[in-house]
């Protein structure tokens, strides 16, 4: 853990702190549906435009079922417009590389999966996705569910800013007015200088370079049908070597193996046709290419994380430099951050925002120290083999970004639900895999997606509220509002929606062939990817314990379900929540309201949200990553 | 009473036809505008102003030829270039299937590919039988396109490179000062060797590298 790194950190905790006040004032314009910006002059005609074109009366409100109906409504709507150019894409334009349509589970799976702004991705992004796929389908998505967060997360300020209302907002507007005057020009600007630092932005085929130095290797040679040539050979098995007398030869107390010819019931040697495989030689680079920046600037602002590339934020062209890395790594905060500030705002209790982004912010420290203390320190493991201590863990990691800027990244990405990777986590070590993965399943409340980390958030400080008022035996009340069983059951029904689907999910899989089948590693780290792939599912993350073959028609399905629950029945009953505080009168303070602010919030809403964690949680990742990290330390290998 | 309910049933249905033109119209107009003009935009101001990087930062030789990308590593095994990291992606540094091996930290798999890389490390730079490896050399980048190799590491391979080429170690240290990468700010990232970019400079000083092998 060197100085120099922690001076970085300081600078980003630094720079979020300092985009959280305007980026929040800039955000009370934006949600206001009659809110001045600086920009009017050109995206207010767009607007009205688009208004008109959708036969919406802007000062009009709805109540939380109107406008939780429009949501769901525009959310099935584009979600079929993305399922249908996927299944289209080998009929469509700009597809250079000719791929052929995307597979109905595979589409399905990934339609849910940019709708709900999880960007989980079982596909392979630059050997699947023609750039139509990519710009339009996918990109339309990383707008517009960005903005359905920010919607629903105005819309419950709102329910607990006004008082005796009906209405919360107008959905269509909320969602207009955030594309236009905040994610679109902040889109523009952060992708041309995404592009000044060596990311691409283009329409080309993929380049063809010739390589300085050719090498060979082995195919499976095919016929002139392109089937595999296959031959057929006897089966081989391992077995323990015997020596003259009939005993087992052992080896460092071992039994020595060999091979031999596997035996059919009858003893005669068992046959299996292999693939025969030719020497080829590699002499070109193909090197993908498409309107990456573009992309990558949206996925990142609005917390999507889904990649133009398979390897993500890791891949050079979507992250060539710590610059662009940096920058991206404070685009993903920036929203939310800024969202904390608009709470306090819109509630007229600045310091009760504040103490919520400061709740926030303790969680982050929390994770990235634990997260860079254990990949600085590295695998024992790997040590002992002669792997230098001092280089730390850098399996899955990138010589740029270094251990630090990988675990920072790693824990910013996880906190706010946005899923992109600068390195593969499955590679990370237990402890410092633990921290994305406990991360996700906390409820992505630590700044959170854009607009769903705050109403997440939110969701834990009714409860906290809640659990004060038991202990001082008063009615909770929070910001002047009686919380009711009413409230605390559509609390509770968010946070259950999340460890029963994530626990059951993971259980399924972890019991079934299908889910079985999917692994890339055995022992512990087994259930560790299945346990990853669904917390990152329903939490609406993203990133993933990426060995984990996920393109299969079981696992498309059930983590396309969840995500749809993860998002869904955890926004449904979260707007009854702001539909029911919206309605209620606010009560002036007494001796005896709880601040909502201050060091003995914090420590209560942190308190809440490690508990519930806790509780949910701990057992699972005791199986996993916890014991894990002891057997590391013992070098039992899987 | 039957016209009631028909007349409510025919207002919910209005409402929800009005819905879903709203849905629909919303869906094309932010297709056009977020997915048609906005990559339009990006793409003419970066082609205008980052040709070269909005290209891919592609490395062209004099005949017109390209040779690769200053962001993609290559992959180099020969005696005679620096060595890149091992790759995960396809068979090695392939541009099309990007990422890591997403191997965990107890796998029996990972363990063993990076003994033999440990091993093959050592005898390639004639390192001692226990002489610690830099991290970077032994392990899979998370793209698999990495194109850098830590200082620590290019270092370790002077000796090898220039006893190949017949170069002085002074010489080759030039070439790598000039092909690292500092941290960006001066304080932002680890600073990392470009092994396609140095291994393009080796071969320019020395077109024919060196002692034929």
């Amino acid at each position: 853990m060197r100085s120099i790194d922690w001076l970085q950190l300081a600078l980003y905790v630094g720079a979020v702190a300092l985009i959280t006040k305007p980026m929040g004032l800039y955000l009370v314009r934006v949600l206001d549906a009659n809110g001045k910006t600086w920009l009017d002059p050109i995206f207010k005609p767009l607007e009205r435009l688009t208004y008109g074109l959708m036969g919406v009366t802007s000062d009009k409100e709805q109540d939380w079922k109107q406008y939780t109906f429009a949501m769901l409504l525009f959310s099935l709507v584009s979600c079929l417009f993305t399922y249908g150019i996927l299944r289209l894409q080998h009929l469509l334009p700009l597809n250079p590389q000719a791929f052929g349509a995307v597979s109905p589970d595979l589409a399905f799976n990934t339609a849910t999966s940019f709708t709900t702004n999880t960007n989980w991705q079982s596909y392979t992004g630059e050997a699947t996705m023609s750039y139509l796929s990519q710009m339009v389908a996918l990109v339309i998505h990383n707008f517009a569910s960005a903005a359905v967060g920010i919607a629903i997360g105005a819309a419950l300020v709102r329910g607990i800013a006004r008082h005796s209302s009906q209405t919360l907002g107008n959905f269509w507007v909320d969602l207009v007015r955030t594309t236009y005057y905040l994610l679109l020009p902040i889109s523009v600007v952060f992708a041309v200088f995404l592009v000044s630092q060596g990311m691409i932005q283009n329409f080309k085929p993929y380049t063809k370079a010739k390589l300085t130095e050719p090498f060979t290797i082995q195919v499976a040679k095919t016929d002139e049908k392109g089937q595999p040539v296959t031959t057929n050979v006897v089966l081989m098995v391992q077995a323990p070597r015997l020596d003259d007398k009939g005993q087992p030869v052992m080896t460092n107390g071992a039994a020595m193996m060999v091979d031999v010819p596997k035996l059919d019931d009858k003893g005669q040697p068992a046959m299996t046709n292999m693939p025969v495989m030719v020497d080829q030689k590699v002499e070109e680079q193909a090197i993908a290419q498409g309107p990456v920046a573009s992309q990558v600037a949206i996925k990142m602002l609005g917390t999507n994380g889904g990649g133009f590339m398979n390897a993500n934020a890791a891949h050079p062209f979507e992250n060539p430099t710590p610059l662009s890395n940096f920058i991206q790594m404070l685009s993903i905060f920036a929203i939310g951050s800024g969202l904390t500030y608009y709470l306090g705002r819109m509630v007229k209790n600045q310091a009760h925002g504040w103490s919520v982004w400061a709740a926030m912010m303790a969680l982050f420290l929390a994770g990235v120290l634990l997260c860079w203390h254990s990949e600085a320190v590295g695998n024992p493991i790997h040590q002992r083999l002669g792997v230098a201590a001092a280089g730390g863990n850098m399996e899955g990691k990138e010589v740029r970004f270094g251990i630090f800027n990988s675990a920072l990244f790693a824990t910013v990405t996880t906190d706010a639900s946005c899923g992109a990777v600068n390195s593969m986590h499955d590679s990370f070590t237990a402890l410092g895999g633990f921290v994305p993965l406990f991360n996700i399943q906390l409820g992505e409340i630590i700044i959170g997606g854009v607009g769903a980390g705050l109403y997440g958030m939110l969701v834990f400080v009714v409860l906290a509220v809640f659990i004060a008022g038991l202990m001082v035996g008063r009615t909770p009340e929070y910001l002047g509002k009686k919380i009711q069983s009413y409230d605390v059951k559509m609390a509770m029904l968010a946070l259950l929606v999340l460890a029963v689907s994530i626990l059951g999910f993971a259980a399924w899989a972890s019991v079934s062939q299908w889910g079985l089948a999917g692994l890339n590693n055995n022992g512990p780290h087994g259930l560790s990817e299945i346990l990853y792939a669904f917390s990152s599912a329903n939490g609406n993350n993203g990133s993933a314990f990426a060995g984990l073959s996920a393109n299969t028609p079981w696992y498309n399905t059930t983590i396309g379900l969840a995500m749809l629950i993860g998002r869904f029945l955890m926004i449904i009953p979260i707007m009854a929540m702001a539909g029911s505080l919206g309605r209620k009168k606010i009560s002036p303070p007494s001796a005896g309201t709880f601040p909502v602010a201050g060091f003995t919030f914090v420590v209560l809403l942190l308190g809440t949200v490690l508990l519930v964690g806790a509780l949910n949680f701990l057992p699972g990742l005791t199986l996993g990553p916890i014991v894990e990290h002891f057997v590391t330390g013992q070098g039992k290998l899987y | 009473m039957w016209s009631s309910q028909l007349s409510d049933w025919y207002k919910h249905m209005k409402t929800l036809l009005t819905e879903i033109r709203s849905a629909v119209m919303v869906t094309l107009a932010l297709a056009v505008v977020c997915c048609g003009l906005y990559p339009l935009v990006v793409f003419g101001i970066g082609q205008a102003l980052f040709h070269d990087k909005a290209n891919g930062s592609l490395i062209v030789d004099t005949n017109g030829t390209i040779q690769g990308s200053r962001l993609l590593g290559q992959q180099f095994t020969g005696e005679k270039y620096f060595h890149s990291r091992p790759s995960a992606a396809g068979a090695g540094y392939d541009a099309t299937s990007s990422g890591g091996s997403n191997l965990g930290p107890t796998s029996q798999k990972l363990h063993d590919s990076i003994t033999q890389n440990v091993a093959d490390y050592r005898s390639q730079n004639g390192l001692e039988t226990n002489a610690p490896v830099p991290a970077d050399a032994v392990t899979a980048s998370a793209s698999g396109l990495d194109p850098h190799i830590s200082p620590e590491n290019a270092e370790l391979q002077v000796g090898r490179i220039a006893k190949v080429r017949g170069l002085s170690q002074e010489e080759i240290r030039k070439l790598i000062r000039q092909n690292t990468d500092a941290p960006d700010l001066g304080f932002l990232g680890d600073p990392g060797v470009n092994v396609l970019t140095l291994n393009l400079a080796l071969d320019r000083v020395q077109p024919t590298g060196g002692a034929a092998r």
